[in-house]
């Protein structure tokens, strides 16, 4: 184990650096392979410490590495904390990481940034990694930043373009916000417990007060509200469709963005002090839920709807930690990182096909032109839709399920949600795949090509993972499931009350009935339809206006400040201050220089008069 | 018979004076500097009468050392002002004002 677990975000690093060092003198080729193979041995090392933590009585392993900072009391050691919480992340996270560099070396071929693509990749796993196996706050803090400035970078990878560049600065500054939640709560509970790492914290919350826990769980979803793309900070995500597809599906779908989620099922015991914080946790959870599902229905944009639909889903992940099934929000991430991931690389494929165009308006019919993603993105759109058996049914009903045991009227929100993500993921399927063929003018007449099969074997892949990831964790394999192997990690929550299967079976029954629902209204309304303004409301289109409000009550009262600045602060009291001064220096110097006449003898004279002056009081004093 | 030390000093304020009066009154570089070596050696006198009436060899001693700085002054300032002299033919100080504020 000792020897294993490193390796996880030690491949990374040194494909990282590889690329790094020897980046020039290697072919694209070389450089796509060691990228994704690198990822590939990070998942076999997953894979394998995976084993032997099931072979190991504790299921808690720590592994020092070195001892990163130790001054007076503060010591953070650089350690990995290997537990079932930990290595699921590293197996979905590498797994996946996998299938998409795989992807990506035929997605980013003939790129001229094709290395430097590889490389901020390579190093986002590792960031991801020592994110999600750092033992303590500190070294979760260095993944949490690394994950950003690499989300940053591949966000604005085509920083010619406008959009592009800002959307980074977008996405960084959001982000930035959330930072500093997730550094409050390192210091409120650094000064209460004198503790960063988990273990260590876990030991001591008793010393954390009702009020300091309350406010370090508020601090920690301020973190993940900016990670994760929740409400108030979500609208960085859709912004952040501007770098390549397969970094949407990587990072904005699958990992990084879950990472706020992994940061609040990693300090439950935490949350578990603090009910009034986990029941803000369910409610920004269920209200982002709802309102990216909202916001969803009326987008045009393929990517934008999947990135919409993805801090809806997180926003189903938020409330079921604050519902305390951590178990149901592990079980959906991993879900949501199959099917999203699908997705993304589906749409990837079709805007590849499409020659770039990402105008659901400019496509429809394409199912028969693209006979390997077409299939896949059907089993991608089911599962995201809630249909049985496949894994979103199984990880939903599940989030739905424990949030009925302890909020009806949340739960009422998550149902309505579902029924709007069946609506809107069959309005894209149905825009992309059916109708008629509007993208001729775009492909100029010819027929789009399915993607090479390096692009089309993840898909199947994903395909097959999200056909079958319902079976991580049935309801009924109680001794089996991923929630039951999960379930030592997890602080203590009010146990759920027994929920009889006839209560189950009834609450699955009503979201299959809301898909259903979803289903049909989407497909009655837009087989014949490319666009409606009933049924895409400008208000829905335009993000209910999120962007305009924080331009009015930040953007605008702080352009005001700073004209304000640069004309009167700037302008009179600091130019005039430093001008005044000049100005007054400069006449009494006018002044002066009249004294200075260059005549010799007037000279000696005020010598003689100020010698004279000397002796005169130097004689008086005499006396 | 001794002459009263006072004489002497009178005669240094004397010499002094007419030094002071010549530098203030002069224009010409040169009787300048013959006035401010009048004064000088003015001082110098004091110097020596002082150091007699008070029996304290410092006063003499002072005035060596007056002498060579007056010497180097003289060297520099002769040479400052024959240098003046080449270029303009006349040694007013009161033609000499470029440096005027």
């Amino acid at each position: 184990m000792n020897h294993v677990a490193p390796l996880i975000i030690v491949f990374p690093l040194v494909g990282f650096l590889l690329v790094v060092i020897n980046g020039r003198s290697l072919s694209n080729r070389l450089v796509g392979t060691i990228a994704t193979s690198v990822v590939g041995l990070s998942f076999v090392a997953s894979v394998i410490t995976f084993v032997l933590l099931l072979h190991d009585r504790s299921r808690e392993v720590t592994v020092q590495l070195f001892t990163w900072i130790s001054v007076d009391t503060l010591h953070v050691p650089a350690a990995l904390l290997v537990d079932p919480l930990s290595i699921t992340m590293c197996l979905f996270v590498t797994g996946i990481s996998t299938l998409i560099h795989l992807y990506s070396t035929a997605y980013m071929d003939g790129e001229t940034d094709f290395r430097k693509f590889f490389l901020y990749l390579n190093l986002f796993v590792f960031s991801m990694l020592t994110l999600v196996l750092a033992n303590n706050l500190v070294l979760t803090f260095v993944g949490w930043e690394g994950v950003g400035a690499c989300s940053y970078w591949l966000i604005s990878f085509y920083f010619e373009r406008d959009a592009a560049a800002s959307a980074g600065k977008k996405a960084f500054i959001y982000n930035r916000v959330g930072d500093v939640g997730l550094l409050l709560a390192m210091f409120l509970i650094f000064t209460h417990t004198h503790m960063l790492t988990y273990v260590g914290i876990f030991s001591s919350a008793s010393l954390l007060s009702p009020t300091i826990a309350t406010l370090v769980v508020l601090a920690l979803l301020l973190a993940a509200t900016g990670k994760s793309a929740q409400i108030p900070l979500f609208n960085w995500l859709p912004d952040a469709m501007e770098g390549p597809t397969p970094v949407s599906a990587l990072i904005h779908a699958a990992t990084m963005v879950t990472a706020g989620v992994y940061l609040l099922v990693r300090m439950s015991p935490i949350l578990a002090l603090s009910s009034s914080g986990r029941l803000s946790i369910a409610i920004i959870g269920g209200v982002t839920a709802f309102v990216a599902a909202t916001i969803a229905t009326a987008q045009k944009d393929i990517k934008k709807v999947l990135a919409f639909s993805t801090v809806s889903q997180i926003g189903y992940m938020v409330l079921a930690v604050g519902v305390g099934a951590y178990g149901a929000a592990i079980f959906l991430m991993v879900s949501h990182a199959f099917f999203k991931a699908l997705l993304f690389l589906g749409a990837g494929s079709v805007i590849h096909s499409l020659g770039g165009e990402q105008d659901m308006r400019k496509m429809g019919g394409l199912a028969k032109w693209l006979p390997l993603t077409f299939p896949t993105f059907l089993v991608g759109w089911l599962t995201i839709s809630g249909v049985p058996p496949f894994a979103g049914f199984w990880a939903k009903g599940d989030v739905l399920t424990n949030v009925y045991a302890h909020d009806k009227p949340l739960w009422v929100l998550g149902v309505l949600t579902a029924f709007l993500t069946a609506y809107y993921m069959s309005r894209l399927f149905v825009l992309t795949f059916r109708g008629t063929e509007r993208f001729r003018e775009v492909t100029h007449q010819h027929d789009p090509h399915e993607s090479p099969l390096v692009m089309t074997a993840p898909l199947v892949i994903l395909a097959v993972l999200s056909v079958f990831g319902g079976v991580l964790d049935l309801p009924w394999a109680h001794g089996f499931s991923l929630t039951h192997f999960l379930t030592p990690t997890f602080g203590v929550v009010a146990a759920i009350p027994a929920q009889s299967t006839v209560l189950q079976t009834g609450l699955a029954a009503v979201d299959v009935v809301a898909t259903i629902i979803g289903l049909i209204a989407a497909f009655t309304i837009w087989r014949g339809r490319v666009e409606s303004s009933t049924y895409e409301l400008p208000f829905f289109e335009h993000v209910w206006h999120w962007d305009d409000a924080y331009d009015a009550v930040l953007g605008r009262p702080l352009e005001r400040v700073a004209v304000v600045s640069n004309d009167v602060v700037e302008d009179r009291i600091i130019d005039g201050a430093v001008e005044g001064l000049g100005g007054s220096v400069q006449r009494s110097g006018e002044g002066v220089r009249k004294l200075q006449s260059g005549m010799a003898r007037q000279y000696a004279l005020a010598m003689v008069l100020g010698a004279t002056v000397i002796v005169v009081y130097l004689v008086g004093r005499v006396r | 018979m001794t002459i009263p030390a006072a004489w002497y000093l009178v005669l240094a304020a004397v010499l002094f004076g007419i030094g002071v009066f010549g530098v203030l009154t002069r224009r010409s570089a040169l009787i300048m500097f013959m006035c401010i070596e009048l004064m000088l050696n003015a001082v110098n006198l004091t110097f020596v009468t002082f150091a007699r009436s008070m029996s304290d060899i410092g006063g003499q001693t002072t005035v060596f050392f007056v002498m060579v700085v007056a010497a180097a002054e003289v060297t520099v300032g002769l040479g400052i002002v024959v240098a003046i002299f080449r270029r303009r033919s006349s040694t007013s100080v009161d033609e000499l004002s470029e440096l005027q504020g």
